[in-house]
């Protein structure tokens, strides 16, 4: 029985199911304090004095704290974990480290920074003393357009980044000047990925307890080490003294892969108050106060000949970082490095700049800086079909790299330095069968006579590349323990993506045992010296190499023991059942349990000449550079031109993500993102009014799919290339679902329409938005060749009322 | 997210209720099904000193159709009226409108008079309201008085309820056997409060001549509005504003396409009826 490649449910569901799982709130520690923030209502202000004296009398109250209050025992934290690392220089970056205040300490940078916590003995009595707290206020001018705040005279966010500009970089792969100047046609377009947040069902949370002088911190975040590293150097304690554990968490999505204000406040009143100390964000505080994402606005310029093949592509982008973009190279250089998509495009030049502004600071989510590429690259194929009038899936064939040119170089380098090398192929047989499994030639066919009968009806394409499993490195370790129990450790941090089932499966083909008899145990400073966390489509590949190497140094160790118990020479030894065995003579072995007591320290210890005691091995996996998955996607939807509804009826997904551990799993991941893609496209919005007020603070006007918003969804997993760059064959998946829905989406849109030449370049596509389209292109008359202007037939025959 | 202190009241006859709320005045708030109070109090938008919670007075979780009026006591819940065949057989408004109150979980608490009261210009009761010329039964200390609906709406989130008094029963004529009507709303998501909704009633003569039409809009004022029952001409009744989900000039575009929608499917199901 081999376990890899089999639909394994999950092994770590049953709490999470039944109500009996461990979250933050979960926790119940005898004299626990819980926070209350008080936080900034303006973008952008001068505290001139704050008043806590009302609020330090009321009821339940134990402490009030303040940013002078704290400003010379906690450092704000400067967060630079993405230096541009060697191999980058060519693309030019400057990057200057985000600065976060823990509390805001002469200023107010953004809505929601926190101003002032209030400890008190519950949080109905901390939220009633918050609104006590008086704070006078000098409003300033706030930046909020980033194309304004990179110029001169307008408000600067930090004193130590001129012009606003945190970041920027540049590619120049061939000469897409040059392409353009001597193009045969050239098309601009304006293209903008809307602000959006994660949003996960859990919330940010975090519990402090002091005993002595060690605190224990568990947070809901994605990199446990990050933040025990960060609270330590900011409150200027030794490493050792702070552990950092993730309890159960309702996801991340890149919104917990930071380290955040409040961890590190929460920690330090702990230990200065010697309690417990709890803080779990509630909705509205985490629609304003935790990590948003995407808002890129894009000005590219494409060159093609009379056949559609693109020759250039020119884009010059701004990311509104708000009040800081701590990952500018995975929010903003991603989408260089992601860009150009599957298609062989020879001539590409980008400039890229994360400008701060007066908002709440953008973090990589789900995808980070792909489904912003995707957006943009598969608008601007669809535009070029459009100009040509060619079908868009022709063009898309056109431009798609070919397997001889496999594997294909692109000319510049990932964001960890190394060149990017595709190692896929077999894009235009994966396009192909996407156009199979969506029906779209029979979609050709039948589309003018559904018209006809008012039902608006369009198919729409995109395609994806991803880099996945991204360094540094993780960290692996595998026991064997007294109990013969076979138990594996590692420094990723998962929050719902089923690793614990991955990787037991993976180690219980290496042992030859169950699934269920592997214990995994990850997310926890003290488990193990080194550790990166879950994030980047990363964990499978970097965990799971180190924990297959690790077991495969482990295995290698406890044969060599049993070969000394057995009087065996370890090559004629193999693991079964919680056994080594003799080959060919499974009755003759020592169980694991025994293994176990030889290798034990001391006299009765019964090891290979030289060898040390212990049956444990551990294995930090440094990856060569990422490996290539890709994907093709479709969408079929229904358009009421009247009012600008869009009903997306099916979804197609093909994707390549190399082996396959466990089938039930991907699939999971591909909905769940597909899921989230569709939301992006369709719903969601951070908005900030123009006083930089943001309009969007509860799911009422934050608008998440929900399971009604859900289409028919067909998944097909592409057998073909798996990995060669680490020992499992894998690439990453986490993050392809959402990539493409938005492009796609938009382009089936734009074809259910399509007598009429309208361009969707603005995301969400809502109804109003949909309809402005149509008003613009219908503005401008009939472009379809028919001289056919859009009608509506059924609605516009009101029957025999209007008679 | 914790709710202000308040003070908690939980009456369990409606004389009861009525004496604590005539002494509480404005500071008092009544709570029924909570699907819009709880989330206004849990955000502290709504921080009334004390809360009456009718739920213990099980006396008012009733509805019946007497004759052609679909009766409706105060803690009744959106859910029992969406699952009574007979009431969603005679009229097709009702019918139409309930699935799209928000989800299942929502109309099993939720009830029909605390989502008349709450006054939600986009929601599907106040509009059924207007449309079917319903009116509402209130009490107070100084005693009972009835409220036609097109005068109990007065603003968002406003009505005609004096301090001290709550509506305990809603009736609603239902359309004349023969009649159609339809309710179709659009909302960005399901379940979302409507960008519009439009709601007709279309009679026929036995020629298969129109004798009478009315048509209600909601989500395009502060109030639901009885309009003309004429696409163009209704959408000129109505005054729609901007808002993160859509722009006025998609709303007024909006109400004459929905109203001109709902007339439609009423004649045709009028039609059909007739046959």
């Amino acid at each position: 029985m081999t376990w890899v490649g089999q639909r394994v449910a999950r092994k770590e569901d049953l709490p999470l199911v039944t109500g009996t799982g461990t979250y933050v709130p979960d926790f119940n520690l005898p004299g626990t304090l819980e926070v209350a923030f008080v936080r900034s209502p303006l973008a952008h202000a001068r505290i001139l004095n704050i008043d806590t004296a009302e609020a330090l009398s009321a009821e339940g109250v134990v402490a009030i704290y303040t940013g002078p209050d704290i400003r010379d025992q906690v450092h704000a934290l400067v967060l630079d974990q993405e230096a541009a690392p060697p191999g980058l220089e060519t693309a030019a970056p400057e990057i200057h480290p985000a600065t976060i205040e823990i509390l805001a300490d002469a200023e107010v940078r953004h809505v929601g920074q926190a101003v002032a916590a209030v400890v008190a003995d519950s949080r109905y009595h901390a939220e009633d003393a918050a609104e006590l707290v008086r704070i006078d206020y000098d409003e300033l001018r706030a930046a909020l357009d980033p194309e304004q705040a990179r110029l001169p005279g307008a408000p600067i966010v930090f004193d130590n980044v001129p012009n606003n500009v945190q970041a920027r970089y540049r590619i120049r792969v061939g000469d897409a000047d040059a392409a353009l100047d001597g193009a045969e046609h050239r098309l601009a377009m304006k293209i903008r990925s809307q602000r959006v947040m994660a949003a996960p069902m859990e919330t940010r949370g975090v519990l402090a307890s002091t005993v002595g002088e060690e605190t224990t911190v568990w947070s809901s975040t994605q990199i446990p080490w990050a933040v025990r590293n960060s609270i330590a150097g900011a409150i200027g304690v030794p490493q050792r003294q702070i552990r950092v554990q993730i309890p159960h968490m309702g996801g991340g999505f890149g919104q917990k892969v930071n380290v955040y204000p409040e961890e590190v406040l929460v920690t330090y009143i702990s230990r200065v108050l010697h309690r417990p100390v709890r803080w779990v964000e509630d909705r509205v505080e985490n629609m304003i106060a935790s990590g948003h994402a995407r808002d890129q606005l894009h000005n590219v310029e494409a060159a093609f000949d009379s056949e559609g093949h693109i020759t250039a592509i020119r884009d010059r982008f701004v990311l509104d970082s708000g009040v800081a973009c701590p990952y500018p190279l995975s929010s903003a250089y991603n989408v260089a490095s992601h860009f150009r998509s599957m298609y062989r495009i020879a001539n590409f030049s980008i400039d890229a700049e994360c400008v701060l502004t007066h908002k709440m600071f953008n973090l990589p989510y789900r995808g980070a800086g792909r489904p912003e590429a995707a957006f943009v690259m598969d608008r601007v194929i669809n535009a070029v079909a459009q100009e040509l009038s060619l079908d868009p899936a022709e063009v898309i064939m056109r431009n798609l790299i070919a397997d001889e040119e496999q594997p294909y170089r692109m000319g510049m380098p990932y964001r960890d330095g190394h060149e990017v090398v595709y190692d896929a192929s077999g894009f235009p047989a994966a396009f192909e069968r996407l156009l199979e499994l969506i029906g779209y030639a029979e979609h050709r066919r039948t589309q003018a006579q559904l018209r006809a009968q008012g039902v608006h009806r369009g198919i729409g394409l995109g395609t994806y590349v991803e880099g996945t499993g991204v360094g540094p490195f993780e960290s692996g370790q595998v026991h064997v323990d007294a109990q013969g129990h076979v138990v594996v450790y590692s420094g990723c941090a998962p929050h719902g993506q089923g690793l614990d089932t991955t990787m037991s499966q993976v180690v219980a083909d290496a042992f030859g045992i169950t699934p269920e008899e592997v214990v995994f145990r990850a997310g926890d400073t003290a488990l193990l010296p080194y550790g990166v966390g879950t994030f980047a489509s990363r964990s499978v590949v970097t965990a799971g190499a180190a924990i297959i190497e690790s077991s495969n140094r482990l295995l290698k160790r406890i044969k060599a023991i049993a070969g000394e118990m057995l009087e065996m020479a370890p090559e004629d030894l193999e693991v079964g059942a919680g056994r080594v065995r003799v080959r060919g003579v499974p009755s003759r072995g020592v169980s694991f349990k025994e293994v176990y007591r030889a290798a034990s320290p001391g006299p009765g210890a019964r090891l290979p000449e030289g060898m040390d005691p212990g049956t444990s091995e551990s294995f930090y996996w440094v990856p060569p550079t990422v490996t290539w998955g890709f994907g093709v996607v479709g969408a079929v939807v229904d358009v009421d031109p009247e009012t600008g509804v869009v009903d997306v009826r099916k979804v197609v997904m093909l994707h390549d993500c190399g082996r396959v551990i466990n089938p039930l799993i991907v699939e999971g991941q591909i909905e769940g993102g597909l899921v989230q893609g569709i939301g992006a496209t369709l719903y969601e919005h951070v908005i900030y009014d123009e006083s930089g007020q943001p309009r969007a603070t509860t799911f009422l006007d934050y608008l998440l799919p929900t399971s009604a918003e859900v289409p028919e969804i067909v998944q097909e997993h592409l057998e073909g290339t798996p990995s060669e760059r680490n020992p499992l064959g894998v690439k990453g998946v986490g993050e392809s679902g959402p990539i493409s829905p938005p492009a796609a989406i938009a382009n089936a849109i734009i074809d259910a329409l399509s007598p009429l030449k309208i361009q969707l370049n603005e995301l969400p596509l809502s109804p109003a938005t949909v309809v402005a389209a149509i008003e613009r292109a219908g503005a401008e008359g009939p472009l379809h060749p028919t001289g056919v202007k859009i009608g509506f037939p059924a609605s516009n025959q009101s029957g025999g009322f209007l008679r | 997210m914790k709710p202000a202190p308040f003070e908690y009241h939980a009456p369990t006859d409606l004389g009861e209720a009525v004496r604590l709320l005539a002494a509480l005045g404005e500071h008092g708030r009544l709570l029924a099904g909570g699907q819009s109070l709880m989330p206004m109090l849990n955000l502290r938008l709504a921080r009334p000193e004390a809360i009456v919670d009718l739920n213990r007075i099980t006396a008012l979780a009733y509805h019946r159709l007497d004759d052609e009026t679909l009766v409706i006591g105060a803690l009744c819940r959106q859910r029992e009226i969406e699952r009574d065949q007979e009431v969603l057989a005679r009229c097709a408004a009702i019918a139409d409108a309930i699935p799209l109150i928000g989800h299942i979980g929502i109309r099993n608490r939720g009830t029909v008079v605390g989502s008349l009261a709450h006054a939600d210009p986009s929601a599907e009761w106040p509009v059924l309201a207007v449309l079917l010329d319903a009116t509402l039964e209130v009490e107070g200390v100084a005693g009972r008085r009835s409220i036609a609906a097109q005068d109990f709406f007065k603003g968002l989130f406003a009505t005609d309820l004096r301090p001290g008094e709550l509506v305990v029963e809603a009736r609603f004529p239902l359309p004349p056997a023969g009649a159609g009507s339809a309710f179709i709303e659009v909302a960005r998501r399901h379940g979302d409060f409507a960008l519009g909704a439009a709601a007709a009633v279309v009679e026929l003569a036995a020629d298969g001549s129109v004798t009478a039409a009315r048509l209600a809009l909601g989500g395009f004022d502060s109030v639901p509005v009885r309009a003309t029952p004429d696409p163009a001409a209704a959408a000129a009744d109505v005054h729609p504003v901007d808002d993160v989900h859509a722009p006025a000039g998609y709303r007024r575009k909006l109400a004459e396409t929905l109203a001109r929608r709902a007339l439609h499917l009423a004649e045709q199901r009028a039609r059909k009826a007739g046959r």
